[in-house]
């Protein structure tokens, strides 16, 4: 039995860090594809706002999704390009531009707290929670949740 | 599933269908020897390896019907239910595969009906047979006329053969030994049938699935190279790259060859499928095929193969009438069902045509009612080719019973909705009695499209080239220009209206900048419904590789999919069924005039303007020839005329009336009227809008150059009159043509209930050199005829109060018992009223808008009639 929970206590999960905005935030590694740099970018016409185009990425139909507009952040400004976190989700590829990539961390699973009930509702929509580290909070992307469009409604 | 057994699935299942088609062959020509051998040797294999595969149900089942069928070949008479039954014992072998498939073991069941059946006929007729041979004689066993080549084999060693060589496989495994003067023969078949074998192979279709795909990326990447190439002129890449191009095009081609198949395999089913339902419905059905072995991608194929066998259903359930009411109509009583195929650029286009009694246009009408597709007063004005179209809308089903073959209300629109999802179109044409005949256009592939590449609001976009009509490139100041009704652009195209709509617009794309007057427009059509798009450039074609949309998109209605270029940028995949559908969608200016006609017959399309004074005035839009923005410094005075020099003639401008100034900067707008190659410029101070308004004058005018006021959109509007001013520019405009004196002595009636289009074309009947009596009613046109008027010829309106125009055409038929030449002036030009005006005795049929029609039809009936008198 004490195994067991010591088990369950160990468990850690690997993140790739992002910086979106000023924000901190952690995708599960299993998730990720590639990180690569958004090229050649195609507007889609008609889209929703929050997807920034497709972009051919080594002969695959990418679907990029801008994740400032995605969390109701301000659009981005400077010079450094934007880099996106490739994930695949139901045999479709898609791509999460963020600001830029941090390391991997591995954090243990017990240490996760929940989302703070007064965290922002379109935020709230795509977290899974958040992770203390040194200086600053960590928040956790739930890939799933933030490929479902639908669910941005809520916030907007 | 073991390999042997699941081959011997797939052989069968095989065998059966084509014992199915030869079947129905058969019973049409019993005395055809080759497809009884043929019937015979295919259920004889199956026999034979049921046996071997130790499958009883089955090898009863087969024997049983092999019996029967030898009898056949004895030269018993072949009867429809004879033919029935093996038919049937067909469908059974079938269920027991379809179990055999699921659990591996034959089910469980009993075939003593159908064997003890079928023996019942083998024996019986075994008897008759004998009668029958010995005075007439049989057919049925062939005999050679020559001796034997080497290595030929006679017909009944053959058949020996064939009887054996399945029993000896078994034989060969079980390590019997088979009688060896059999086994000769039966080695001769099986080299014959082994040298068959090696040259076909069964290929998984996941394989070939996987080797398109690898193609699809090949082409893709040899795309890219040929850009990357392109942009540096001495690359020594150059030649290799070249003859990798041809390799991946032969590549291609051939892959996609392995990838094709005979659209006569959707067919097979059909005469089994004709045959039942001429059985069942009580019908005599023909079902002529052509084009079979037309090839098309089996992905296609497979989608198309439903849709197909439901309308040839529907086709001989609705199309078809009964033979005794084909009769009483005087129609052969076997009614035929044609299917045909054949290519046309990258395209299949297969026909599904009937004789039958037609669509029934007022039973779709009301039924569209009453589905509430269409208002009753909709439903009403729309041409039968409009109410045709219904018929693919959900849940339509008009079948008053229904029946077991269809009428299920899953009908044509489940088949268009496949059809549309293979990028395809389907449209319909009916003529009442005489049947109808679908069409449908589908590509020969879905993996690699041929496409335009256009640019629009700097993206560059792809459209299908199976719905790109034409090209037209619109300039300004040229034959093609885009000219704007209020905010709506359209296109003259060969006298025809064509809505256009802004690519840029559509998507929401380059907002801000201004609609360009320079511009190509895609002339699309999907179904009968046929825009422009207009876009900002035209740069190529290209084989492109749809790939899906991606979920996240897909319900933007506008692209059916994206594509990677040759210079690997992804671009979108326009819809023009999408587009289409936002077309009809808009307002009743983007319709072509022909059709706006027929939907609005009292409906006037107005141009409404300002000139002099704040109130508005107006002039249908269909006698204006052209709106004009002129600049103002190609003005010129001349002998206080102002004149423009217009399309290489020069113009002269006349002011609607004292008020309007000719302006002196920017530009001036002018309502353009033409005829016989001369015009007219109007001046006018604005151009305010088009509207489609119903033209009731109330107030009539003294004032000259207008008709009277009438209330458009709400709003006390001047009508003006264009005879009045059309002499302003030209003196001699109505006197110089057709003006000789016997002319004048021809005389005409003109009926019209609208003092409106008698004051129009009063006017222009006179320039044509008619003495004209205008009335408001038919009545008033009878007193006159009965008063003993004389009239060389009648023009009159159809719809109107009171008497219409067929009765009119009826009533001026019985009283004078002459024939004075009719010729009615009409917004409906659909074919039913065509043919009821003729049956009234109308001479001819002339739109009411157009004035030349009615001039050359005028002149003809006339010369005729003074030719006859």
């Amino acid at each position: 039995m004490n195994t067991e929970r010591d088990t369950i206590d160990e468990r850690v999960t690997e993140y790739v860090t992002v910086m979106i905005g000023s924000q901190l935030f952690g995708l599960p590694i299993a998730r990720v594809q590639d990180v690569f740099m958004p090229e050649r970018l195609t507007r889609v016409p008609l889209a929703p706002p929050e997807i920034a185009g497709v972009l051919n990425l080594r002969g695959r139909i990418v679907t990029a999704i801008d994740m400032r507009r995605r969390l109701g952040l301000p659009p981005r400004t400077g010079t450094r390009p934007a880099m996106a976190v490739g994930i695949e989700l139901n045999g479709e590829s898609y791509g999460l531009l963020i600001d830029s990539v941090g390391e991997v961390m591995k954090l243990a699973d017990a240490s996760r707290e929940p989302n703070p009930v007064n965290l922002d509702a379109r935020w709230a929509g795509v977290s899974g929670g958040v992770h203390r580290l040194d200086g600053q909070l960590m928040v956790i992307l739930d890939v799933d949740r933030v490929l479902d469009m639908a669910n941005t409604a809520v916030a907007a | 599933m073991d390999d042997l057994l699941r081959e011997f699935l797939t052989e069968t299942n095989e065998s059966l269908d084509v014992v199915d088609v030869e079947l129905v062959r058969f019973e049409q020509e019993p005395n055809n020897a080759k497809i009884l051998d043929n019937i015979f040797r295919l259920v004889h294999t199956i026999k034979g390896t049921c046996g071997f595969l130790g499958l009883p149900r089955l090898e009863a089942l087969a024997h049983a019907a092999e019996t029967l069928m030898g009898k056949f070949r004895d030269g018993m008479p072949v009867t429809v239910d004879a033919v029935s039954l093996v038919l049937s014992t067909i469908d059974r072998l079938k269920d027991i595969l379809g179990g055999l498939e699921q659990n591996q073991q034959e089910p469980d069941g009993a075939d003593g009906d159908l064997i003890g059946e079928l023996e019942r006929l083998a024996v019986g007729a075994a008897a008759d047979a004998r009668g029958a041979k010995s005075t007439a004689g049989s057919l049925t066993y062939q005999v050679l006329e020559r001796a034997l080549r080497p290595g030929e084999v006679s017909l009944d060693e053959l058949e020996r053969a064939f009887r054996e060589t399945a029993i000896e496989r078994p034989a060969v495994t079980d390590g019997k030994v088979a009688r060896p003067e059999r086994r000769l023969a039966a080695e001769d078949e099986e080299r014959v049938e082994s040298k068959v074998a090696s040259q076909s192979i069964r290929v998984n279709v996941d394989a070939l699935e996987t080797l398109m795909t690898m193609v699809s990326e090949l082409v893709l990447t040899r795309n890219q190279l040929l850009e990357i190439v392109r942009r540096h002129e001495d690359s020594e890449f150059k030649v290799p790259l070249q003859r990798l191009s041809s390799v991946t095009a032969e590549l291609q081609e051939g892959v996609m060859k392995t990838r094709m198949q005979p659209i006569g395999n959707a067919w097979q089913k059909l005469p089994r499928v004709i045959r039942d339902l001429a059985a069942e419905l009580g019908k005599e059905i023909e079902l002529d095929m052509h084009g079979a072995d037309t090839e098309l991608d089996r992905q296609v194929l497979d989608l198309i193969k439903d849709p197909l066998t439901h309308m040839v259903r529907n086709s001989a359930d609705h199309g078809l009438e009964t033979p005794d009411v084909r009769r009483a109509a005087n129609k052969p009583e076997k009614g035929t069902i044609r299917l045909s195929a054949y290519h046309q650029g990258g395209y299949i286009i297969i026909e599904i045509s009937d004789d039958g009694r037609g669509l029934n246009t007022d039973k779709i009408r009301r039924k569209a009612v009453e589905l509430g597709l269409a208002s009753e007063a909709e439903a009403e004005k729309m041409s039968e080719t409009q109410v045709h179209k219904f018929i693919f809308a959900a849940g339509f089903s008009t079948a008053a019973q229904i029946t077991s073959v269809s009428g299920r209300g899953v009908g044509m629109d489940v088949v268009r909705n496949n059809i549309d999802q293979i990028g395809g179109t389907i449209d319909v044409k009916s003529v009442p009695g005489e049947g109808s005949s679908f069409t449908i256009k589908i590509p020969l592939t879905l993996a690699i499209v041929s496409a335009l590449i256009v640019e629009a609001g700097g993206e560059r976009f792809a459209i299908p080239q199976l719905s790109v009509v034409e090209l037209v490139r619109a300039q300004a100041n040229s034959e093609h220009r885009i000219e704007r009704i209020k905010d709506t652009p359209v296109l003259r195209l060969r006298n025809k209206l064509l809505p256009l709509i802004h690519l840029r617009r559509l998507l929401a794309i380059g907002e801000g900048d201004a609609e360009p007057e320079n511009g190509f427009i895609v002339v699309t059509q999907v179904g009968s419904q046929t825009f422009g798009v207009v876009v900002d450039g035209v740069f190529h074609t290209e084989e492109i590789v749809v790939k899906p949309m991606s979920t996240k998109l897909r319900h933007i209605s506008m692209f059916s999919g994206n594509t990677i270029l040759g210079d690997g940028a992804v671009i979108m995949i326009i819809d023009p069924n999408g587009i289409a559908q936002t077309v009809g969608a808009a307002p009743a200016v983007a319709e072509s005039e022909q059709q706006r006609d027929a939907k609005t017959e009292k409906m006037v399309s107005l141009l409404v303007f300002r000139a002099g004074s704040p109130q508005p005035k107006a002039v249908p839009l269909s006698l204006v020839t052209r709106l004009e923005e002129i600049d103002c410094r190609k003005i010129e005075l001349s002998n206080g005329r102002h004149l423009v020099q217009y399309r290489g003639q020069l113009m002269p401008l006349v002011r609607v009336n004292d008020e309007v100034r000719v302006r002196t900067e920017g530009t001036q707008p002018l309502l353009v009227f033409s005829d016989s190659g001369r015009s007219m410029g109007l001046v006018v101070d604005e151009i305010v809008d088009i509207v489609e308004d119903t033209l009731d004058i109330e107030v009539g005018s003294d004032a000259p150059g207008l008709i009277g006021c009438a209330v458009i959109k709400g709003q006390a509007t001047e009508i003006i009159d264009v005879g009045h001013f059309l002499p302003l520019a030209y003196a001699d405009w109505f006197r110089r043509k057709e003006m000789s004196t016997q002319a004048l002595t021809r005389s005409l009636l003109l009926v019209d209930d609208s003092a409106f289009f008698r004051n129009m074309l009063s006017p222009v009947l006179k320039a044509a050199g008619y003495e004209v009596t205008a009335v408001a009613a038919p009545s008033e046109a009878l007193a006159l005829i009965k008063k003993g008027g004389r009239y060389d010829v009648v023009v009159s309106d159809i719809e109107m109060p009171g008497m219409n125009g067929f009765e009119l055409a009826e009533a001026i038929r019985g009283e004078r018992g002459t024939a004075i030449p009719i010729i009615a002036l009409s917004s409906i030009t659909s074919p039913a009223a065509l043919e009821r005006g003729r049956q009234a005795g109308f001479k001819d049929f002339v739109a009411k808008f157009d004035r030349q029609g009615l001039i050359a039809a005028l002149k003809e009936s006339t010369i005729e009639w003074v030719e006859a008198a």
